[in-house]
């Protein structure tokens, strides 16, 4: 099966305080349409890892192929635009512009696609925020909506582009139990109906172990 | 690929939901522009009416007749004494008249040349004001007032009476301001004036002339060209001064040095009898240069603080734009238009106000002896000001959002998401 997404070698250095290997020989990939999540303790690299990933840092040695495309030492412009197309992002805390609506901090990377009217990006942002049943909320500010809710548009903003693989970093880390299984779900139905690629971060072993494969780390290695 | 759409849209929702500091940086800068074109307007306008106060008295070019000793004395002419060593003693002035010699055909060439404004007659009398058995010395001007009128601004000072009155009047005078009050003299009455020959001819009073000069008013007085001719007994080309207005005032000494080889006359330009008088204007205009410069500045320091805080509020959103896709250049133009929005919001406004503050000061009186047509507070309002204000409100708000956004630009996401 094909690798939606794959790693050779990478290596990280932190240079402060100390000098310190984050990052050790990390080769893996992630399958198209699997449901990965990345465990280990604190300190293990595994949101290190993540930014690599996202290809938010570019501070590292190794190789990095989206679709099979190598992603190591595009431009950062290039870069926002691979994020743009192909990487949703979910952060542990929700990060929402808070002066925007839901329904425009959904539609922000859509616009800045700019692939679509304004007319059909409204609709595929309503459609995504009916698909997690938060549709009612599209006109509310950021700022005045529940955790839980915030997350649930975190996933939606991060679905508009329809992307290659949606990243998380805990995004359960910071929601009470309920919620926590409501976002699973949520991830769970979109590998199955949408074949979607997801790779998570969590510390929570509940929701690894319900998932497709467990990554784990210790010390900047990953352990099979 | 840049989406300005997207760009402008959340840079105006920035703006409008941070209201306060949009308010308060844009008045920072209504401040400084407004404060700049206030002060630039009076001050400049300051330096103009004291300008025009000296200049406009002063003729662009003056002709007159020089009494003043020859050049080359007559033993110098004797060939016998070519080889000795001749030394005049008490040497006397050259034998000549004050009048102008030609001065008529002289004042018909210079009316025909193309880059004369306009010129005039002048006869200079030396008279004695006659009150009971006092004598007070003093000029009389012979003019052709309606001509003097067009060219100089004697038409403001003439207090009481008009230029015409005097044209209209076979022996009226226009009696300077102070010779009227020391005498107790008004308009309407009668002044004797004794030729220093000792001819004495009564006078009417037609008008009150104040120039501001204390020194020209308590001497100075007009009168008709023929007139003057009149009282002295001279003949209708006696004349011994010609005054020239140009089109062009940078051309004036040029153009008197070459009156001056012409007609064998003495021809004095604005710039040779006010050397001094052009320092001070241009010292003061460089004091207005530097206060405006101070002020502007602080201005643009002002906006670059606000923005800085405006952007550091914004640290979150700038990761969050950053992650879902927005290049290091989007983000930088977010906040480069907010900052030329807050720019043009508070230049515009800041034109405004320096025009309102302008309007107080200039209807704010100013009545002041010396100054008979000055009555509010001189304002010069010269577009070019404005012009100024509002382009220096967009490159200091560039530039104070250059900076700042910059930084934003380079700003790596996963150090803020990370908190470090």
């Amino acid at each position: 099966m094909e690798f939606v997404l794959e790693t050779k070698n990478i290596n990280k250095y932190f240079e402060k305080p100390v000098e310190f290997h984050v990052l050790k020989d990390i080769s893996f990939g992630i399958k198209k349409g699997e449901f990965a999540s990345i465990m280990g303790k604190s300190g293990s690299g595994k949101s290190t890892l993540l930014y690599i990933l996202s290809t938010m840092d570019t501070d590292y040695t190794g190789e990095l192929y989206l679709n099979n495309e190598l992603i190591t030492g595009q431009n950062h412009n290039k870069l926002s635009q691979i994020r743009n197309y192909n990487i949703g992002f979910v952060f542990q805390f929700h990060y929402l512009l808070s002066e925007f609506s839901v329904l425009e901090n959904v539609m922000l990377p859509a616009k800045k696609m700019a692939e679509k009217s304004l007319a059909e990006i409204e609709h595929d942002a309503m459609e995504k925020l009916r698909m997690l049943d938060i549709e009612k909320l599209a006109h509310q500010r950021a700022s005045r909506i529940s955790g839980g809710e915030k997350q649930r548009v975190a996933i939606a903003r991060a679905l508009i582009n329809n992307p290659a693989i949606l990243m998380g970093d805990e995004p359960t880390g910071n929601l009470d139990s309920h919620n926590s299984e409501n976002v699973f779900s949520i991830f769970k139905r979109l590998k199955e109906e949408e074949g979607l690629s997801l790779l998570i971060v969590t510390h929570d072993d509940d929701f690894a172990k319900r998932t497709d494969r467990i990554i784990q780390m210790e010390d900047g290695r990953i352990l099979d | 690929m840049i989406n300005w759409k997207v760009i402008l849209n959340i840079a105006r929702t920035h703006l409008l939901t941070k209201m306060k500091s949009t308010v308060t940086a844009s008045l920072g800068v209504t401040f400084g522009i407004g404060a700049y074109i206030t002060l630039v307007s009076f001050m400049t306008g300051l330096n103009e009416m004291l300008d025009s106060l000296i200049l406009n008295q002063t003729p662009h070019i003056h002709i007159y007749n020089e009494i003043e000793p020859s050049e080359k004395q007559p033993i110098a002419l004797y060939q016998e004494f070519e080889d000795a060593l001749n030394v005049v003693r008490s040497v006397k002035p050259k034998q000549s008249q004050k009048k102008i010699h030609n001065g008529l055909p002289i004042l018909n060439y210079l009316k025909k040349d193309k880059k004369v404004y306009g010129a005039t007659p002048q006869l200079r009398a030396q008279i004695f004001y006659l009150s009971g058995s006092i004598e007070l010395g003093g000029n009389l001007v012979g003019v052709d007032i309606l001509e003097e009128a067009r060219l100089s601004n004697i038409g403001d000072y003439i207090v009481e009476g008009t230029a015409q009155d005097l044209k209209n009047s076979e022996n009226g005078i226009l009696l300077g301001a102070g010779l009227a009050k020391k005498m107790s003299l008004k308009e309407g009455d009668r002044v004797q004036v004794s030729t220093i020959k000792g001819d004495v001819f009564p006078l009417k009073i037609v008008g009150i002339y104040q120039s501001g000069i204390a020194d020209i008013d308590n001497i100075q007085s007009y009168a008709n060209l023929k007139t003057v001719q009149r009282i002295l007994g001279e003949a209708q080309n006696y004349i011994t001064d010609i005054n020239i207005k140009l089109y062009d005032i940078n051309e004036a000494t040029t153009m008197a040095k070459s009156l001056g080889k012409q007609f064998q006359v003495k021809a004095t330009s604005i710039n040779e009898a006010n050397a001094q008088f052009e320092t001070g204007s241009n010292i003061r205009n460089l004091i207005t240069y530097a206060v405006s410069i101070t002020l502007l500045i602080v201005a643009g320091f002002g906006i670059y603080n606000i923005l800085n805080m405006l952007i550091y509020e914004k640290m979150k959103d700038i990761a969050i734009l950053k992650a879902t896709g927005f290049s290091g250049i989007d983000v930088q133009l977010i906040f480069m238009s907010q900052a030329m929005i807050i720019g043009a919001l508070g230049g515009i406004l800041g034109l405004v106000v320096g025009f309102v503050l302008s309007r107080l000061i200039d209807n704010v009186a100013f009545v002041t002896e010396a100054l008979p047509t000055i009555t509010t507070y001189p304002i010069n309002y010269n577009i070019w000001y404005y012009v100024i204000g509002f382009s220096f409100a967009l490159i200091s708000t560039f530039v104070a959002g250059w900076l700042p956004s910059n930084k934003a630009r380079r700003i790596d996401p996963v150090r803020i998401i990370r908190g470090t």
